[in-house]
């Protein structure tokens, strides 16, 4: 069998090349993805635990986190074609509206 | 008609009512002035009932009081417990001030009628003269040191009103401010004063002190300070050195004002209460002296600035300033009945001297400036006679008033146990200096000739006007002869009518009764000659030989315009006391303390936030991945410590 830690340590870097990307990158719908990247990544902790301790919470878990995740995705678009609208520019680093 | 007493003070508190919230809607002048007047005049047909009624009864039958409402009281055991009623004591000393107050008063409200005609602010005058009324005679008829204490500052508030009347001009409200100001200098001793006494005898009511009063012994220092302090409001209210600054200023007023306030009524509030309290000051010699000191003093002082003053108003205020040098003078001899005899006739001279002089700046056009007249007489008949015979009787010539109240002061400083022959030669200097400025005023005014325009037309003053000066003509001439020498027909009756009252303050003197020596007609025959010479003096100088004038004036150029300057006394105190007081609240606690520190603080710490806000906001940049980042950061920082602990 593949160890736990295995599982456990290849979630981590995922959460950390997502947590990378949401800030790092200026382009929106990569932010999303990153986001989406993130939540995988905790997705796949819960799995792995829940298999290797014989409970099946962690995996109801994972249908809630997916249902969050659709939607907030749907949601983020929707706010992002909305802002495209208005600044015609999906690049972060030009939304400072609400700046000091 | 005892009881009718609390009519007499509210009778002028209704007519300032009614005059001042109606006054302004009123157009009718006469309509005003007669209730103006009617009040007081009530007042005074109340007054002179009560005192014909005590003239019936026995001598010690005659102290009545009649309360009218509990003011103040509080009840926190027996002996710690205030109660400050409001209640009025009619006695031998009340009821003569208020006669005096009232009938004064009420000749003085008919003469206004006539002096203030067309001013616009007819009706306003008559409210504040009756209020000022209405505190005088709480001052004299209270039977407590609060109430009285009520009514002197009544009087201060009124003189304040009434001398700023014609507010428009400056240097009448700079005038008002300062007898004022002046003036509670004088009641913050009054106040210190009262509360040693209530300290002192638990009591602020007048029984209870003055009895309490008539068990200790001479010599106790409490005493002295209490009397002390008590003596200085007077000297603030009755214009004695150092605080009678305020009265040649307060000619600013209207003369009437001026004849009342000035001359009548509010100034001898300081000599009524210290002959009121003669018991505690018999008890403290010490303060005796003081006082005599000051009074005679300030009566010869009064009367050298009085001498080459050249407004005609300023030397009647002078000369008033010394009169009541006099009065503290005869209080300080421990001559009350004396002091109060003088009180009255100098009421009805004085008073009688300012409403001619009022007379004479109407007929003159407002013209006060004496260099400017002369030749009066044959212009105002009936003003020339009443004021030459004001003049005479303040110059002390009998059987004019004066003399008879002068002449007893004189002889009880020479020959009281607590008099001195300095203070005797002080008063007869005095005495000459009067008789001297007031011929020297007679003549300059209305003798002599015209040194006005001839486009100037002087006239008579109308009716209201004339009728006073006249009745109080008459009481100057009669007015003396309720208080003779001993020998002569009845003696010396104002003296026995009041000798209730000071009796208890005259044993604690141990002072006896005096007889009769040859050695009173020497000095009363002396003053006369002085006072006559003086007359002569002025008679001659100013009317024939005037480059005498001149002369002196050029030869003694110092001491000339030291007098006429009032020996700078008022650019003293600027220079030491208003000034420097001025200044500190300019510069240290207006800009130093009050904008500097108080406002400092506020706008400081307001600053600091602000700019502390400045620097903090830069962290809101606007873009979401900063936060983000400042999240994430959070995040590690909490997990890194959870792990760590």
């Amino acid at each position: 069998m593949v160890p736990l830690q295995s599982y456990l340590v290849l979630s981590a870097i995922l959460f950390i090349i997502g947590a990378f990307g949401v800030v790092s990158r200026r382009n929106a719908i990569i932010v999303f993805m990153s986001i989406e990247l993130m939540l995988n990544s905790v997705n796949l902790t819960l799995v792995a635990f829940s298999a290797y301790l014989g409970d099946v919470t962690g995996q109801i878990l994972v249908f809630f986190v997916m249902t969050v995740a659709a939607a907030e995705a749907a949601v983020g678009l929707a706010i992002v074609i909305a802002l495209f609208r208005r600044k015609r520019t999906v690049n972060l680093d030009e939304i400072n509206i609400l700046k000091w | 008609m005892v009881s009718l007493t609390p009519y007499i003070v509210l009778f002028p508190l209704l007519g300032f009512v009614v005059l001042g919230i109606f006054g302004s809607r009123i157009k009718n002048e006469k309509l005003i002035g007669s209730i103006g007047s009617g009040t007081v005049g009530l007042s005074f047909l109340i007054a002179a009932a009560i005192f014909i009624q005590m003239l019936g009864a026995e001598p010690t039958d005659r102290k009545h009081i009649v309360e009218l409402f509990t003011w103040i009281s509080t009840f926190t055991g027996t002996t710690s417990s205030f109660a400050a009623p409001v209640s009025f004591q009619i006695d031998q000393l009340s009821i003569l001030m208020t006669l005096v107050v009232t009938g004064v008063g009420f000749l003085i409200h008919v003469y206004s009628i006539g002096y203030m005609h067309g001013d616009r602010g007819f009706w306003r005058y008559f409210a504040y003269l009756n209020l000022f009324i209405f505190a005088m005679l709480n001052l004299v008829l209270a039977d407590n040191f609060l109430l009285m204490f009520l009514g002197w500052e009544g009087v201060g508030l009124c003189s304040y009103l009434l001398i700023g009347f014609w507010y428009e001009k400056k240097f009448t409200g700079d005038a008002a401010k300062k007898a004022f100001v002046v003036n509670r200098i004088g009641d913050f001793g009054f106040l210190l004063g009262m509360f040693l006494i209530f300290q002192t005898f638990g009591s602020l009511t007048f029984d209870t002190v003055f009895g309490g009063a008539a068990v200790l012994g001479p010599g106790q220092s409490t005493l002295v300070w209490i009397t002390l302090l008590l003596f200085l409001g007077a000297v603030g209210k009755s214009a004695q050195i150092p605080l009678y600054v305020w009265l040649p200023d307060a000619m600013a007023g209207p003369t009437p004002v001026s004849a009342l306030i000035h001359a009548a009524t509010m100034v001898t509030a300081g000599v009524y209460m210290v002959a009121r309290c003669s018991i505690l000051f018999a008890l403290a010699p010490a303060t005796l002296q003081v006082v005599a000191i000051v009074g005679g003093v300030t009566a010869i002082f009064a009367a050298t600035i009085g001498l080459v003053q050249n407004d005609i108003k300023k030397v009647l205020a002078y000369s008033t300033v010394s009169q009541l040098g006099y009065m503290f003078l005869a209080m300080g001899v421990a001559a009350f009945g004396a002091g109060i005899f003088h009180l009255m006739t100098h009421a009805f001279f004085k008073a009688l001297l300012f409403l001619g002089s009022g007379a004479v700046i109407h007929g003159m056009h407002d013209e006060q400036d004496i260099q400017k007249m002369g030749g009066l007489k044959q212009y105002m008949p009936v003003t020339y006679k009443t004021f030459l015979i004001g003049a005479i009787a303040i110059s002390g010539i009998p059987p004019f008033a004066g003399f008879f109240s002068k002449d007893e002061i004189l002889w009880k400083a020479f020959s009281s146990d607590y008099g001195s022959v300095f203070l005797w030669i002080l008063g007869v200097l005095g005495a000459a200096m009067t008789a001297f400025y007031m011929c020297r005023l007679v003549m300059l005014t209305f003798e002599g000739k015209q040194r006005f325009g001839h486009d100037l037309h002087p006239h008579e003053a109308p009716k209201t006007m004339t009728v006073p000066l006249m009745i109080l003509a008459f009481l100057s001439i009669v007015g003396g002869f309720v208080g003779l020498p001993k020998s002569l027909l009845w003696g010396n009756a104002i003296e026995h009518w009041l000798d209730p009252i000071f009796s208890p303050a005259y044993s604690k003197l141990m002072i006896a009764d005096h007889h009769i020596s040859w050695s009173e007609f020497v000095l009363m025959a002396l003053s006369v000659g002085i006072a006559l010479a003086g007359i002569v003096a002025a008679w001659t100088i100013y009317t024939k030989r005037a480059d005498i004038v001149a002369n002196l004036s050029s030869r003694f150029k110092k001491t000339y315009s030291l007098l006429l300057n009032k020996y700078y006394v008022d650019e003293i105190y600027d220079a030491l006391v208003v000034n420097p007081i001025v200044n500190v609240s300019d510069k240290i606690l207006w800009k130093g303390f009050d904008v500097g520190v108080i406002d400092g603080v506020i706008n400081g710490s307001a600053g600091l936030i602000g700019w502390t806000a400045q620097r903090l906001r830069k962290i809101q940049s606007g873009v979401a991945q900063n936060y983000a980042i400042i999240f994430i950061g959070g995040i590690v920082f909490v997990l890194i410590w959870l792990i760590v602990k």
